[in-house]
């Protein structure tokens, strides 16, 4: 793949050049926290950040989207007839992505773009951005990407990838897409041969600082029922508040609500991210609830994302180890741990569970 | 691309009232495009979803059959805010449908077998459209034997009765209708709950033989045990599910049961794959 470099000294000018082409998103400082937003004429991606507090996620999927638009005024000819609304899907490029996030992108994919059925708002979105990543020189110690299918310098779900060299990037072009955004940017320049061997030694001097390494080997081959009925999971959820902060952070959580927001006579109908933490998620009409008890809503989370998912795609965990939820969560609940619990469950923990 | 959650505009053509707690109405729609109806191509036991606009959208099973041409029907229970303002809204009102969706009662592997219908409550909307697809003449020879035992609290809160009449007086359907009690003194049908006329009525298991069970999770849990007894194997009692659905298609992700989706997936599941499944319905 070809590598291009970038001076420092040419960077302020082909981030506003590419803004010519592009909406250019990139992460920003807001109070004590780096988000993704978009950037301002004049304004560089603050790549002085870890990671941002929020992922990526609602970058293609926001947090609340219209759908839909309806009048309910019956002297309009298209009363109570839902109408698609006009979108900005024009180009536009994350500039210091994670990598992480970017692989999470590629992952919730399998969930809006079925053989099926096809959610259009989220693929129409995913097509219009190109992303223009950052690798991971420093990764925090809550990163587990390497156990989770992904890196600090895994560009698999990148169009471009940037690697701080000195007073230089290195910026490795992965896509066609990717490559249209470094010619908008005016950035050319052929790094020397010796490129690949430069990244290559920082991709495993990065790899090196991640200290977590989660097994992930036996969790295909555990029996559903009896990892859902084990004993751990009472320990598990005990101190869980169910605030659902794990799943807002998270960037491949990908649950949604949908509901109808009239004001006057007009309206529409919108999605709003929900979370499988919340009661209401699954309460029936007649009050039932089959996910009732906090136990059975942590229960799904984990379950979701290292056994269903693992099952039904058969090509790793639903999670790309970026830490936030174990960083942000307020009772200390470490998705690394609960991992290690359901890879390692076995008859030998039922056989204390019986001596208890 | 085509927007999957874009329901198809329908006009409300006809509303009844089922039962005599009035909590239960069916309606009968009307594509605004006729040629939506043709697009909307279902099997008996799939569901949609009721679209409402400025409530939201309901799923709701299928009560009419693919054999009855010119309309779809609901029966819709009186329960939260869509249902409750769909039974406020007149004949002639503007509402969409979304669908159809899921997978269907496994009409090719029935086909030749003999089927029992075990229904109970308002669980019957789509085991009426199974009946009526079954009862076609285009389609009777293709089926065995048909049982139906279906039964509610009290002759008022029976669904459809006037074609729970008319099959009655068929010989190709063999009905089983009763009530957990009645004081009607002309009450020529059953009396008893689901799981006791099933013991007495269901025909004994073969390999030919189906039983579709779809009611109140009281009336399938001490259904089951019976047609243990009578030898039913657990690949040959298919169910269908409720779950709290948004979207339908399996991506809201608040469905599923394990790593399947009842939207998607199901609703119908047979009780051998259910029994791999966390019991989270």
């Amino acid at each position: 793949m070809k590598v291009i470099l970038i001076e420092k000294a040419q960077w302020d000018e082909g981030i506003e050049k590419a803004k010519g082409s592009y909406r250019l998103i990139g992460p920003a400082r807001q109070g004590q926290f780096t988000e993704f937003r978009k950037l301002e004429k004049g304004e560089l991606p603050d790549f002085n950040y870890a990671n941002t507090r929020l992922s990526a996620k609602e970058l293609v999927y926001p947090q609340s989207e219209k759908m839909f638009d309806y009048t309910l005024d019956e002297s309009q000819p298209d009363h109570h007839l839902l109408q698609e609304p006009e979108k900005d899907y024009s180009l536009r490029a994350v500039v210091g992505i994670r990598p992480c996030d970017a692989d999470a992108f590629a992952l919730v994919q399998r969930n809006f773009d079925t053989p099926d059925y096809q959610d259009p708002y989220w693929i129409r979105a995913r097509e219009a951005i190109t992303l223009v990543g950052y690798a991971c020189s420093a990764p925090c110690g809550t990163c587990f990407c390497t156990s989770a299918g992904s890196g600090p310098f895994n560009d698999a779900g990148l169009d471009v990838m940037l690697i701080d060299h000195g007073e230089n990037f290195l910026a490795r072009i992965v896509t066609e897409r990717g490559a249209a955004f470094m010619e908008a940017a005016g950035w050319q320049t052929a790094a020397g041969d010796d490129a690949d061997q430069h990244i290559a030694a920082l991709k495993s001097e990065a790899e090196a600082r991640i200290l977590t390494h989660i097994p992930t080997d036996n969790l295909k081959g555990q029996d559903t029922l009896k990892l859902h009925g084990a004993s751990f999971w009472d320990d598990v959820a005990f101190a869980c508040i169910n605030c659902g902060t794990c799943t807002y952070l998270c960037p491949t959580c990908w649950c949604f609500d949908i509901q109808d927001e009239t004001h006057g006579k007009k309206g529409m109908r919108i999605r709003n991210w929900d979370s499988c933490m919340f009661p209401l998620f699954t309460l029936h009409g007649s009050g039932h609830n089959p996910r009732g008890e906090k136990i059975q809503r942590v229960r799904q989370r984990f379950m979701h994302k290292l056994k269903y998912y693992v099952d039904k795609y058969g090509d790793g965990i639903q999670c790309v180890g970026c830490g936030r939820c174990v960083r942000h969560c307020p009772v200390n609940i470490d998705i690394r741990r609960v991992c290690e619990l359901m890879n390692s469950y076995g008859p030998s923990e039922d056989a204390c569970a019986v001596a208890s | 691309m085509q927007n999957p959650y874009l329901p198809y505009p329908v006009r409300i053509d006809d509303m009844i009232i089922e039962t005599e707690d009035k909590n239960l109405k069916t309606f009968k729609f009307t594509f605004i495009n006729p040629e939506d109806e043709e697009k909307f191509g279902y099997r008996a036991g799939q569901f949609a979803e009721l679209s409402v606009t400025g409530k939201g959208e309901i799923p709701i099973g299928i009560a009419s059959s693919p054999t009855e041409k010119g309309f779809v029907k609901f029966t819709v229970n009186k329960v939260g805010l869509v249902s409750s303002y769909l039974h406020s809204m007149q004949p002639g009102d503007l509402m969409g449908i979304r669908g159809p969706l899921g997978n269907s009662y496994p009409w090719d592997m029935l086909e030749g077998k003999n089927v029992v219908i075990i229904g109970g409550g308002f669980a019957f909307t789509t085991l009426r459209s199974s009946i009526i697809y079954m009862l076609d003449p285009q389609n009777r020879m293709k089926f065995k034997d048909i049982h139906v035992i279906y039964g509610a609290r009290t002759p008022g809160m029976l669904l459809y009765r006037e074609e729970l009449a008319q099959w009655e007086k068929r010989d190709d359907i063999h009905m089983h209708i009763t009530v957990d009690g009645t004081d009607d003194p002309d009450w020529k049908y059953n009396v008893g709950f689901v799981p006791t006329i099933t013991e007495q009525k269901a025909p004994q298991a073969d390999n030919d033989t189906y039983a579709i069970i779809c009611g109140p999770p009281i009336m399938i849990k001490f259904t089951q045990p019976v047609l243990d007894n009578l030898g039913y194997a657990h690949d040959h009692i298919i169910m269908s599910l409720e779950n709290r659905m948004k979207c339908g298609i399996g991506m809201c992700g608040r469905c599923n049961i394990g790593r399947h989706f009842v939207c998607k997936d199901g609703p119908v599941f047979t009780l051998a794959q259910l029994n791999t499944i966390p019991k989270e319905y």
